[in-house]
């Protein structure tokens, strides 16, 4: 089992989310972040003094997926997001060892 | 010392009552704010903050030089050409040309600040700086001089009622919010193309709501105050105006309850305006029972209206054009059918009906033309539409340099940075959250 994460726009959530239903998964997890990569860092300023936007605001996007999905989601993911622009984000894949549904106590695979 | 007479004292009182009209409708400003804020995204507020705190100061100055003199200075039927800059002789009986001008300027000043709302999270700030100046400069003036100012609508027919500014003030407003709206488009996103409507929510009903009762509260300036004297008829017009903002609330409530199937906040509060702007044209001239009727009836018709324009594709983010224009126009119409000394219903057949019909068309002919033109111009010259990039980020940051929101976290890393310069260029230690 994987855990797909994914560091995106704020824009892009709602046709990366529309594209994953497509694809049949089932549940994901959002949360907002900050972040910078190599984006960021221009000044700005706020009652005549200057300061510096360092952190730009992002969705994180988090999806399990048993182990032959994580590529196609990885995939999916991608290409909804894309704008060509720096600051796209970044996929990553992580390795899961145990999945519990809390529900039912099902476990791994039929967890998902 | 010579003793003060009744006359006197009668003559004072006028004064401090109209000046307290005044000041709650300039009050009505920060309702406005908090109504457009709390109905657009927060990666827009400080933009619509600013658009709501200076198109009441480029409105002020624009209808000081020229605006009041265009409205009530003395000239033609059309337009009143002496007294830029309030010189000159005035008279307004009891009042002098400081009380009226403080009271004129701040229904001015409510007629501009309605555009905003249908134009918010997409128009530039500076374009809509020049607006501004032009429909108080301009635009309105034209249209006071026509009705308050003694011009052709005054004496038309039976004489055009508009006791507090139904279309004079709000129809003015919506039609304005129609043409900025129509011309600048929708927002990215909000009408699919398969003709689909998407919720924009809003980020604070608590805003919207509050921003509302401090409208209601405004509107006991509007509409009494426009007795312009302190006499025992502004009991009646307060209640008229009371009674029709919350036959307006409800029915909107359970018109859109009906229609959703749920009671939607923010068109709860919508409903509740469009009573009051229902109101406003008749709110001396009907009963208490005619106040109901208008008020609820614009209540339904608001929701209607707002229903109507997301389906021709005008977005409207926070219901301008359906409370002011649409509500603006119905309660100068409901005179006719509603006051008790001329309206249809009492018997008086259908002259006062026809003469406030023509008044209302008359505006709206003239508005959305003037208002047509004015941002076709701006459009074609300074640009009135952000950028996609700056609409989709928020206006906040490209266009005032700062966030409304988390400007404290967003810039608090960098004076941090700054006093250790071995730290410059890297990222500081996140702030604690709190």
């Amino acid at each position: 089992m994987h855990l797909v994460t994914a560091v995106l726009r704020p824009h892009q959530l709602d046709a990366v989310k529309d594209a994953l239903r497509g694809i049949g998964v089932s549940g994901i997890t959002v949360s907002e972040v900050n972040g910078f990569g190599r984006q960021g860092g221009h000044t700005e300023t706020y009652r005549g003094a200057e300061y510096t936007v360092d952190f730009l605001p992002k969705v994180r996007v988090e999806v399990l997926v048993d182990g032959i999905g994580a590529e196609k989601v990885v995939e999916t993911i991608t290409a909804a997001a894309r704008t060509g622009k720096i600051g796209d984000g970044k996929v990553w894949v992580t390795d899961v060892q145990r999945v519990v549904r809390i529900r039912t106590g099902e476990l791994d695979d039929e967890a998902l | 010392m010579t003793e003060l007479t009744a006359a006197d004292v009668q003559a004072n009182l006028d004064t401090v009552f109209v000046l307290f009209a005044a000041v709650l409708v300039i009050f009505m400003q920060a309702g406005f704010a908090l109504v457009e804020a709390g109905l657009t995204r927060a990666k827009s507020v400080a933009n619509i903050m600013m658009k709501n705190l200076m198109d009441f100061a480029a409105g002020v100055i624009a209808f000081f030089c020229v605006g009041f003199a265009i409205a009530f200075g003395a000239g033609n039927d059309l337009f009143g050409s002496e007294g830029w800059f309030l010189t000159g002789d005035w008279d307004f009986g009891n009042l002098n040309v400081a009380t009226f001008f403080v009271f004129q300027v701040a229904f001015a000043a409510t007629a501009a600040t309605i555009v905003s709302g249908a134009m918010a999270e997409r128009t530039k700030f500076k374009s809509y700086f020049v607006y501004s100046f032009a429909i108080t400069a301009l635009i309105y003036p034209l249209v006071v001089h026509w009705t308050w100012g003694g011009g052709w609508l005054s004496t038309f027919g039976e004489g055009f009622v508009d006791f507090a500014g139904s279309t004079v003030v709000h129809s003015v407003g919506g039609w304005a919010a129609l043409m900025g709206a129509l011309i600048l488009g929708p927002r990215i996103g909000k009408y699919s193309a398969d003709g689909r409507v998407r919720a924009i929510p809003g980020h604070s009903i608590p805003f919207a709501v509050l921003g509302t009762f401090i409208l209601l509260v405004g509107w006991y300036g509007f509409n009494p105050g426009s007795q312009l004297a302190a006499d025992p008829v502004i009991a009646d017009i307060a209640l008229t105006t009371t009674l029709a903002a919350c036959a307006g609330a409800l029915m909107a409530t359970v018109t859109i309850w009906t229609k959703t199937g749920k009671p939607d906040v923010g068109m709860a509060a919508n409903g509740l305006l469009a009573g009051l702007v229902g109101i406003t044209a008749g709110t001396a001239a009907v009963s208490n029972v005619g106040a109901l009727a208008i008020g609820g009836i614009a209540g339904a018709l608001v929701v209607f209206s707002v229903l109507f324009f997301d389906r021709v594709r005008v977005d409207d983010p926070v219901g301008a054009i359906s409370v002011h224009g649409v509500c603006g126009a119905f309660g100068t119409l409901a005179v006719g059918l509603f006051a008790e000394e001329g309206g249809l219903f009492y018997g008086d057949g259908l002259a006062q009906v026809g003469t406030q019909a023509v008044g209302v068309a008359a505006v709206f002919a003239f508005v959305t033309v003037a208002a047509g033109l004015l941002f076709l111009a701006i459009r074609a010259t300074i640009g009135l539409r952000v950028s996609a990039e700056e609409e989709i980020e928020g206006l906040d940051v490209m266009e005032h340099g700062a966030p409304g929101y988390g400007i404290d976290t967003a810039a608090g890393t960098s004076a941090v940075a700054h006093a250790n310069p071995s730290l410059a260029g890297r990222p500081t230690a996140p702030q604690p959250v709190v």
